[in-house]
């Protein structure tokens, strides 16, 4: 493990803009207790993200990040798409291989850490959009599953594939219009939290990013849980105001609304997740 | 002999660790009979490998078994089995990026259904390695020897390796680990053997003892940050400028494109090391008449000279161990003199064919027949060869084919 995740040549530290110099500086590295009250002190993304102005994956991007219990042993694995672009502007451990893999690298990424270091804690966690892990990458994500990987896989669901210009996915709502469904979708979106349950997940959340304590709580359990009994799955709703024709201050309102139907709060815990959440608890992790 | 200060290290498999060189050079060798498979586990055994991921498909599955077999006895560090090649090429992706010296298997459309890896594989420069045992691909559905699949390899910013037999697999496999992960090469290589041919029969091998080793990978020495978040930077794949449009960020994917073929480039001196050269030469060195081929074709290049001795012409073989870095020099040095060069091939479009007269363009007078080629199972019989070196000189065909 190393503090040192991020940073800045000493020589160039007089050139690089506040914000840079920020992830370095106000990064909370060494605290498992960290969370999405430190954001007003810390930085995890910068402001010059290549997102949409107000787009909810940025949101979502700066909880998960703020809540990591162990960023300085974390690596995050994403898949090609409107996610992969920020990863670059944030500073953490992170792989981009292809587009739907990301479950596979991550599952080889993991055994080897576990075998070349058996006494420490390192968390892959992995980070990617509806279309990567639902339909080009859905066999990588449920084998992973089937194999009991010990990772945590977070979807932001925004219920198309946004990064192409708004085809339609296999999490688009039943009828919806999107370029590639000019008829409208013709079945129902896909309940990847079920699949993900039945496929042998411990913990499984579906929610949306509305509320920032309540991310916070669930990637850590689903961090926790990952890391001692097997595969975890956070399903996150982060809608594409651009796709959806929102403004962007609208994403908050979209989310709001989505929490009282589709995207209800839902949790499923499994028998041994239960002990290592109850835990964590009284460790006052949770 | 060994003086009291110097320490033996040994391997988490408990060998012995000796220098490359001396593994493959000096080492005492036996001889053991032994299909192709049984070649590919006797080098990973010796190889300190660390990670390894399989999937079934003919002719590959053996090797695949037996590699997990070393897992079972411990030599091994990680081992499974993965949904597909896809997702196996991907898994091997994440082993090496997590510090692992990193191998696995496949065949034919095992090969194409992980294809998007390759150039991934080379991009984020692990020095991973995959063995080949070339199968016809399909349709129609085949199983059958031909090795089409490398013509589609060629340029995927990989190390291609052509082994003609078990004895050369052995030796390529240790050797490939060794060049591939020097810090100023650090790209994958794939390690090309003829399935069916070489994968199921048994030969004669020479193999130095089990119990010494090639040094453990160390991942620290590596170009690109190893993903174990112990050392700073941890950051893989650099996309942020490379992902902008704008003249930078052309220039640096072009730029990193041109570094990774240099790093094949930069391997050759190391390989020409490893593997005793980069072509190996077989027949008379005066003949004017030249058969230039890899794997089981060079192997029946060399039945052939023989026959034709007997029919009074004299050939020789100029055989290629690697095809990515291509031997140019070596093979324009060896083409010196020749009149005929004959490229026999295991595959309907003839890449190599192309290959060689890419390389001999403005360099040899010589006239390049592509020629004889076999594909979809097809054997190549030295007759066939000679009767077509017979078909061009006018002589009679003698054999009966
Ligand atoms: C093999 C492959 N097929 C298609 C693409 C093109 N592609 C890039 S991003 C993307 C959509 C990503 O959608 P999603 O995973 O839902 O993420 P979002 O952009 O919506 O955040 C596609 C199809 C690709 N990069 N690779
Ligand atoms: S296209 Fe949609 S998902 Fe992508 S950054 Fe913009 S708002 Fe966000």
């Amino acid at each position: 493990m190393s503090y040192k995740i991020y940073e800045i040549n000493e020589e160039f530290l007089d050139v690089m803009p506040q914000e840079i110099k920020d992830l370095q500086f106000k990064a909370t590295w060494g605290n498992p207790k960290r969370g999405v009250m430190d954001l007003p002190y810390s930085k995890e993304l910068i402001e010059e993200h290549s997102l949409c102005a107000g787009c909810p994956e940025s949101m979502a991007l700066r909880y998960i990040l703020a809540s990591l219990p162990n960023p300085e042993d974390t690596i995050i694995v994403n898949s090609t798409g409107c996610t992969s672009l920020v990863f670059p502007h944030i500073a953490l451990h992170t792989v981009h291989s292809l587009f739907g893999n990301q479950n596979a690298v991550a599952s080889g990424i993991k055994r080897v850490l576990e075998w070349r270091f058996p006494d420490k804690v390192k968390d892959v966690v992995v980070l990617a959009g509806d279309g990567a892990t639902v339909d080009i990458g859905l066999d990588c994500t449920l084998q992973s599953f089937f194999r009991q990987e010990k990772i945590t896989t977070i979807c932001f669901d925004n219920e198309v594939y946004a990064n192409t210009g708004g085809q339609e996915s296999g999490l688009t709502v039943k009828g919806h219009v999107f370029k590639m469904a000019p008829k409208g979708k013709q079945w129902d979106k896909v309940p990847m939290w079920q699949l993900a349950i039945d496929s042998g997940c411990h913990y499984v959340a579906r929610l949306t990013v509305s509320s920032p304590k309540r991310v916070e709580t669930v990637i850590k359990k689903a961090i926790y849980v990952a890391r001692e009994v097997g595969p975890t799955y956070v399903h996150l709703y982060t809608p594409c105001i651009l796709e959806i024709g929102l403004n962007s201050d609208d994403g908050l309102d979209e989310m709001r609304q989505r929490d009282k139907e589709r995207f209800a709060f839902f949790e499923y815990v499994s028998e041994p997740a239960k002990e290592v959440i109850e835990r964590k608890k009284e460790e006052g992790l949770l | 002999m060994q003086t009291s200060t110097e320490t033996v290290i040994y391997n988490r498999a408990g060998q012995r660790v000796v220098s490359p060189d001396y593994l493959l050079f000096e080492a005492p060798r036996t001889k053991h009979f032994m299909t192709g498979s049984e070649a590919v586990k006797e080098a990973v055994k010796r190889a300190s490998v660390d990670a390894s991921v399989s999937y079934p498909i003919t002719p590959q599955s053996e090797a695949a078994h037996l590699i997990g077999e070393l897992w079972v006895e411990g030599y091994v560090g990680v081992y499974f089995r993965g949904e597909s090649e896809f997702g196996v090429m991907s898994e091997i992706a994440g082993c090496a990026m997590a510090g692992a010296r990193t191998i696995t298997t496949t065949s034919g459309p095992g090969t194409l259904r992980a294809f998007e890896n390759f150039p991934m594989w080379a991009g984020t420069r692990i020095p991973v390695q995959l063995v080949l045992m070339a199968r016809g691909v399909n349709s129609p559905l085949s199983i059958q020897p031909d090795n089409l699949e490398v013509g589609f390899l060629l340029d995927t910013g990989c190390m291609i390796w052509y082994a003609e037999n078990a004895q050369d697999l052995f030796d390529m496999i240790l050797a490939g680990f060794v060049v591939a992960e020097q810090p100023d090469v650090h790209v994958p290589v794939i390690t090309v053997v003829d399935g069916f041919f070489v994968s199921h029969t048994r030969e004669a091998v020479m193999l130095p003892p089990d119990d010494i080793a090639l040094p453990p990978y160390n991942p620290y020495k590596a170009p690109m940050p190893v993903i174990d978040a112990e050392v700073p930077p941890g950051r893989f794949l650099r996309d942020p400028f490379v992902m902008k449009s704008n003249y930078i960020s052309y220039a640096t994917h072009a730029s990193w494109q041109w570094e990774v073929r240099s790093a094949i480039e930069r391997s050759r001196p190391y390989a020409k090391h490893y593997l005793r050269g980069l072509v190996e030469e077989f027949g008379d060195p005066s003949a004017e008449l030249v058969f230039v081929a890899c794997g089981t074709a060079a192997a029946q290049s060399k039945e052939a000279v023989r026959l034709l001795e007997e029919e009074g012409i004299k050939a020789r073989v100029i055989k290629l161990k690697t095809i990515r870095p291509f031997p140019i020099e070596e093979l324009r040095q060896a083409v010196k003199g020749a009149k005929y060069i004959f490229v026999p091939e295991f595959n309907v479009v003839g890449w190599l064919e192309r290959e060689v007269r890419r390389y001999l363009y403005g360099h040899s007078d010589a006239e390049v027949i592509g020629a004889p080629r076999v594909a979809g199972g097809m054997t190549m019989p030295a007759e066939v060869i000679v009767k077509e070196v017979l078909k061009l000189t006018g002589k009679e065909v003698k054999h009966v084919i």
